[in-house]
C-alpha cells in the first residue's frame, strides 16, 4: 500500500460505501465496527455506532475503507482501499471523528496489481528466506522464462524465409535448413540471457511495469533462477551456435564464418559493454539486421551454398517489423530504460513521434513487399505479405490509447508480434506457392 | 465452531476486514482479504509479497476480523459481524504447494482462481503463500448490519 496525503485520503475515502472503524480493547484484542460516515478535509466522522462499542477518547484508530464489485463466476474485481489513523475523538451519539494523521492506500485502478506486487518483489523473497524457503517452477517453467522461448518466433520466421527462397530456387536442403535453425535458435536464446544478465542490475531491477513482452524474464529478479545459472545457460547456448556455425562453415561455406562473426559481436554488443548498441539508440537497426538479412541471408547460404541478394531484399521487411517489435515492447520499459541511462529511440523521442515512426517504418516494411515483385526480385505471390498489414492498426490504436499504461499496451504489443509473425508466414507461404507453381 | 449465522456470512463472503496489531507502533491496522472457514476456523492466505501482515501477526496474533460491507457480503437477509480471534501464521509449511488445501474453499469464492494457479509462472511470488489460521474467541453481532445498536455477544463453540 502506498501512503497518502490526509486530504487526498480523505478525499479517496468520501467515495466508498461505509467506514470500519478499529482500535485495540483493553483486552488487547482489536475491535470493528462498520457504520456510515462523512468525510471532509481531513476528517472523518464515523457513526453513529453503538455507545457500549465504542474507541477511548483520544485513543489511536484506524478507519478503513473498502470496495470490490462482485463478479459472478470470476469473482471480484475494483479492488481498493484506503486507511486513515488518527486520535478518536468521541462525541454524544456514538460519532467518532478522526483528524487523518496518516493514511495509506491502494487503487488498483491507479497501481494495476502486477505492479503493486512487482513493488512488494524485495519483502516477499525476505521474507521466505527468513522461512528458509525459495520460489519455486518447475525447471521446464523456468528454462521457458529464461530463455523467453516464445519469442523465437523472431528467428522461426527469417530462416522459414530462408528455407522457402532456397526452395523457390530450387536449391532446398533439409538437413542444412535445419542445422542453420538450431544454430539461429541458440543464438537467440543466449542473446535474451545475455541481454537478461545485462539488465538484471540495471533497467530490470527498477522496472515495476513488467509485461509478458517487456522488462526482461524476471527469473533472476524473483530468485528462480541464478546469476551464474543464467551465465552457464547463456554460454551453453552460444557454444551450441559456435559449434553448428564452425560445422556450417566448414561444410557449406567458409563466408559463413564471417555472418557468424558479425552476428555474434552484434548478439553480444547489443547489450554488453563496451558496445551497449541498445544503450546508444541503436538496438532496432541492430535488430532488424540481425533477424532479417544475416539471419536469412546466412541461412539461405547454410543451404545452398550461394549468396542470394533476393533473400537479402525479402528479409527486409520482417527485419523491420521485428525491430518494430523491440520498439513497441519498450514503451512500457522508458521509465526504467531511462533511470538505467538505457537511451533506447524510445526513451529520446516523444510520444508523437514513436508513433509516426511506426507507422513509417511499417509502411516502409509494406512498400518493400509491393515493389518487390515489380522490381523482378520477388515472386509475385510474395504480395500475400501485405494482407497483414490491418494488424498494424491495433497497434497504433493501442499507442495512442494506452502509451502511459504499460498492461494497456498489452493488446497492441500482441497484435505487434503477430504483425511479424503473420507477414512472415504470408511470405514464406507466398514463396513456397511460387515454388510449386513455377 | 462458530454460530450458524456467522458461518452463513463467512460462507458467502467476498471480502472481510483483518485488523492486526501493528508490530512496532500497536497501533491497529487494517487489510481486506477473502476470508475462507473450514467448519472451525477462519482461514485467510496471504502471499509473502504482502508479508508485513503475517510480522505483524507473528508479534501479536490478535485478530478482528470484520465482516461489514454489503457488496462484499451478499448475505440475505444481510448483517454484520466482527469475529475476535487468535491468528496463527502457519509458515513451517511449504509456502509453494501447502495453501492449496485451501483451494476448494477460494475457488468456491473466487472460480478464476483455478485459471490463475495455472498461470503461477506469469507471477510466481504470488503463489508462494502462507495460510493465516484464525481460531475464534468471540464473536459481535449486528442483525441487519445496524451498528448503532449494541451487539450480540456469540461465543464459538467448543468442538466436541
Amino acid at each position: 500500500m502506498a501512503r497518502l496525503e490526509a486530504t487526498e485520503a480523505v478525499r479517496r475515502a468520501a467515495g466508498y460505501g461505509h467506514a470500519v472503524l478499529s482500535w485495540i480493547e483493553a483486552d488487547g484484542y482489536p475491535v470493528s465496527v462498520a457504520g456510515s460516515f462523512a468525510a471532509a478535509g481531513t476528517s472523518v466522522e464515523v457513526g453513529p455506532v453503538a455507545a457500549e462499542l465504542l474507541p477511548a477518547h483520544g485513543q489511536e484508530v484506524c478507519v478503513t475503507f473498502s470496495h470490490i464489485r462482485p463478479q459472478p463466476g470470476v469473482g471480484y474485481d475494483q479492488r481498493r482501499y484506503v486507511n486513515l489513523w488518527g486520535a478518536a475523538e468521541v462525541s454524544e451519539g456514538g460519532h467518532v471523528r478522526v483528524v487523518v494523521e496518516r493514511a495509506s492506500g491502494w487503487d488498483e485502478a491507479d497501481t494495476p496489481f502486477v505492479e503493486y506486487a512487482e513493488r512488494n518483489v524485495g519483502a516477499g523473497l525476505s521474507y521466505l528466506s527468513e522461512m528458509g524457503a525459495r520460489p519455486r517452477l518447475s525447471a521446464f517453467w523456468r528454462f521457458f522464462l529464461a530463455t523467453r522461448v516464445p519469442f523465437l518466433t523472431a528467428t522461426l520466421v527469417p530462416v522459414g524465409l530462408a528455407g522457402a527462397v532456397a526452395a523457390y530456387d530450387g536449391g532446398f536442403a533439409f538437413g542444412w535448413w535445419l542445422l542453420a535453425l538450431v544454430c539461429a535458435v541458440c543464438a537467440h536464446l543466449g542473446l535474451n540471457i545475455a541481454n537478461d544478465l545485462a539488465d538484471a542490475e540495471g533497467s530490470d531491477a527498477v522496472n515495476v511495469t513488467p509485461t509478458p513482452f517487456s522488462g526482461g524474464s524476471r527469473v533472476m529478479q524473483y530468485g528462480l533462477v541464478s546469476k551464474s545459472q543464467m551465465l552457464a545457460l547463456s554460454l551453453g547456448c552460444y557454444g551450441v551456435t559456435i559449434l553448428t556455425g564452425l560445422w556450417l562453415a566448414a561444410a557449406r561455406s567458409w563466408w559463413l564464418l564471417v555472418i557468424g562473426v558479425i552476428a555474434l559481436v552484434l548478439s553480444v554488443g547489443y547489450s554488453a559493454a563496451p558496445l551497449r548498441l541498445v544503450h546508444r539508440g541503436l538496438g532496432e537497426p541492430v535488430v532488424a539486421l540481425g533477424f532479417g538479412p544475416i539471419m536469412a541471408g546466412g541461412a539461405y547460404l547454410a543451404v545452398t551454398q550461394a549468396w542470394s541478394w533476393p533473400v537479402v531484399y525479402a528479409s527486409l521487411p520482417i527485419g523491420i517489423l521485428i525491430a518494430l517489435v523491440l520498439y513497441v515492447n519498450q514503451i512500457p520499459d522508458r521509465i526504467a530504460d531511462a533511470q538505467a541511462a538505457k537511451r533506447t529511440l524510445i526513451v529520446r523521442w516523444p510520444k508523437d513521434r514513436v508513433i509516426q515512426a511506426y507507422a513509417i517504418a511499417v509502411a516502409v516494411a509494406m512498400l518493400l513487399i509491393l515493389v518487390g515483385p515489380l522490381l523482378g526480385i520477388t515472386p509475385w505471390w510474395t504480395l500475400l505479405g501485405l494482407l497483414a498489414l490491418p494488424l498494424a492498426v491495433p497497434v497504433l490504436r493501442g499507442m495512442r490509447r494506452s502509451y502511459d499504461a504499460p498492461f494497456g499496451l498489452l493488446g497492441a504489443m500482441g497484435y505487434n508480434i503477430l504483425l511479424h509473425l503473420t507477414t512472415g508466414v504470408l511470405l514464406i507461404v507466398g514463396y513456397l506457392v511460387a515454388a510449386v507453381t513455377g | 465452531m462458530l454460530p450458524p449465522e456467522i458461518e452463513r456470512l463467512l460462507d458467502v463472503a467476498l471480502v472481510a476486514e483483518l485488523t492486526v496489531v501493528a508490530a512496532m507502533s500497536g497501533r491497529p491496522i487494517t487489510y481486506p482479504l477473502i476470508p475462507l472457514y473450514d467448519g472451525q476456523h477462519v482461514l485467510m492466505s496471504s502471499a509473502v509479497l504482502f508479508s508485513r501482515k503475517l510480522r505483524h501477526l507473528k508479534e501479536n496474533p490478535r485478530v478482528a476480523v470484520s465482516l461489514s460491507d454489503p457488496v462484499g457480503v451478499p448475505a440475505e437477509p444481510f448483517a454484520r459481524a466482527t469475529i475476535l480471534g487468535d491468528a496463527r501464521v502457519l509458515d513451517t509449511e511449504d509456502p509453494h504447494s501447502s495453501w492449496e488445501r485451501l483451494l476448494p474453499l477460494w475457488r468456491a469464492k473466487e472460480p478464476a482462481i483455478d485459471k490463475l494457479v495455472k498461470q503461477r509462472f506469469g507471477l510466481p511470488l504470488f503463489f508462494e503463500r502462507v495460510v493465516i489460521e484464525i481460531s475464534p474467541v468471540r464473536v459481535l453481532y449486528w442483525p441487519g448490519g445496524d451498528t448503532a445498536r449494541a451487539p450480540q455477544v456469540l461465543q464459538p463453540a467448543v468442538p466436541v
